[in-house]
């Protein structure tokens, strides 16, 4: 019965005949690259095959990862926001502990270069009061602080205590417009007084009109108050001019950011004239 | 008893060709016996069997001498089922059209013979055009003559048995 429907059909046992005879062929027919044709062939039909398969698969998985996979996906990425957030106040604390090491490492290179007996200490708090630039600091009188010690930073003088507690002092920053220190122009060794305005920047006082003055010259301490050892770095000069009388106007911008402080050395040398005597309280 | 006999005849065509295998023009055959076997058959069977002795019998001829099996096998299947189709289709039973028709099929057969080896990189035929028209008008003639023979000898034989039979 099948073999008399085959033969109705001529058609189909002739393509069936050429198909037998082409995969024959193709057998022993190797193709120039050395490769059997069957084998060629096969491997490239079937390779098809699979390629629209894994399309297929590749298809009902992106399907699935994409839409039906993603219940849990709200709560994962809640999850990791909450990771990420908590990553970045670790990255902060971390940054933060970084420049606090560098601001160590500063502080230890400046004493070492001062070669004066200093403590560090962190800044707790700011004033209180908007026309008083003083800072707090976790140092006080239990750790040998006094009076009218000097602060300093690696970038310059900061100031003095003015109020040591038992275990925190009251710093007056050196823009304070009470404040003052003894200063010389590094360049051309002329001296004067550098005092507070209050707005954040220092005026050079009772500098000859006849001394040598530029924009740009370094204003170091010179030391004969009594509370800022020599040679460390106030400002440099911003503004120069001539005053009414015979001493210039000078404007000193402070090497020190004052709104960024963090750590200071409390310079616990005295001065020689303010050094207490043996046996005195 | 129809399929023994197209065997028969292909095999007996086999044993001829090879015969033959000296008789040759040019690298080609000068004759392929089995290929007018071959549309002998399909012009008295039909397609479907011109296609099967095509295939039987190139397959056979293949693993005799060809190098590469299914190249005849494909060729002659081709021109059995085409040869048995016309004959279905037209009236072929003159000695000019039973000529043309083997002369289309031996050119059928070695364009595809031919073709499919030069096209595999197989083997070349340098100028076979000549080669295969000798072959044509050689399968022609013998084809024509031996359609004859084999369409008169029963009729021969039955005319013999016949005055035989009124003899007595």
């Amino acid at each position: 019965m099948a073999i008399a429907d085959i033969r109705q059909r001529p058609g189909v046992l002739l393509g069936a005949a050429i198909l037998l005879h082409v995969v024959l062929i193709s057998a022993q027919v190797n193709t120039k690259s050395g490769l059997p044709l069957l084998q060629v062939i096969t491997f490239g039909s079937f390779s098809e095959v699979q390629r629209g398969m894994m399309a297929v698969v590749g298809g009902t998985r992106g399907l699935w990862s994409g839409y039906i996979g993603l219940q849990n996906v709200q709560a994962e990425n809640n999850a990791l926001k909450q990771e990420v957030q908590s990553l970045q106040i670790r990255l902060q604390e971390e940054r933060a502990e970084a420049q606090r090491t560098d601001n160590l490492r500063q502080l230890l290179e400046l004493r070492e270069r001062a070669g004066l007996d200093t403590t560090a200490a962190e800044v707790i708090a700011a004033a209180a009061s908007p026309e008083f630039r003083t800072v707090t600091i976790d140092k006080g009188s239990s750790h040998g602080l006094q009076s009218d010690m000097a602060v300093i930073s690696p970038a310059g003088v900061v100031g003095r205590v003015i109020l040591p507690g038992r275990r925190a002092s009251k710093v007056q920053l050196l823009v304070d417009r009470n404040a003052a220190a003894g200063a010389l122009i590094e360049r051309t060794r002329v001296q004067g007084v550098v005092i507070g305005f209050g707005d954040g920047s220092l005026r050079m006082q009772y500098v000859p009109n006849t001394a040598d003055v530029k924009t740009g010259d370094l204003v170091v301490t010179s030391g004969i108050d009594g509370i800022y050892p020599k040679g460390f770095v106030i400002g440099t000069i911003d503004n120069v001019s001539r005053g009414v009388g015979q001493y210039h106007e000078i404007t000193v911008r402070p090497t020190v950011d004052f709104s960024r402080l963090e750590e200071v050395l409390v310079v616990k040398t005295l001065p020689a004239s303010r050094t207490l005597p043996e046996g005195s309280e | 008893m129809r399929s023994a006999v197209a065997l028969a005849a292909i095999f007996v065509a086999l044993a001829l060709q090879t015969t033959l295998a000296g008789l040759v023009i040019r690298g080609t055959a000068a004759l392929d016996l089995v290929l007018i076997v071959v549309v002998y058959i399909a012009l008295k069977s039909g397609p479907v069997t011109g296609l099967l002795a095509g295939t039987v019998a190139g397959l056979i001829q293949d693993a005799l001498s060809n190098p590469i099996l299914g190249i005849g096998g494909l060729a002659k299947t081709m021109v059995g089922f085409l040869a048995g189709l016309l004959a279905t289709q037209f009236i072929l039973n003159g000695p000019l059209p039973r000529f043309v028709l083997i002369v289309m099929a031996t050119a059928l057969h070695a364009a595809i013979f031919m073709g499919l080896y030069v096209l595999l990189d197989l083997r070349q035929f340098p100028d076979p055009i000549p080669a295969v028209v000798g072959q044509a008008i050689g399968n022609g003639f013998v084809g024509v003559v031996g359609f004859q023979l084999l369409e008169w000898i029963p009729g021969f034989v039955d005319r013999r048995r016949a005055g035989r039979f009124l003899k007595r």
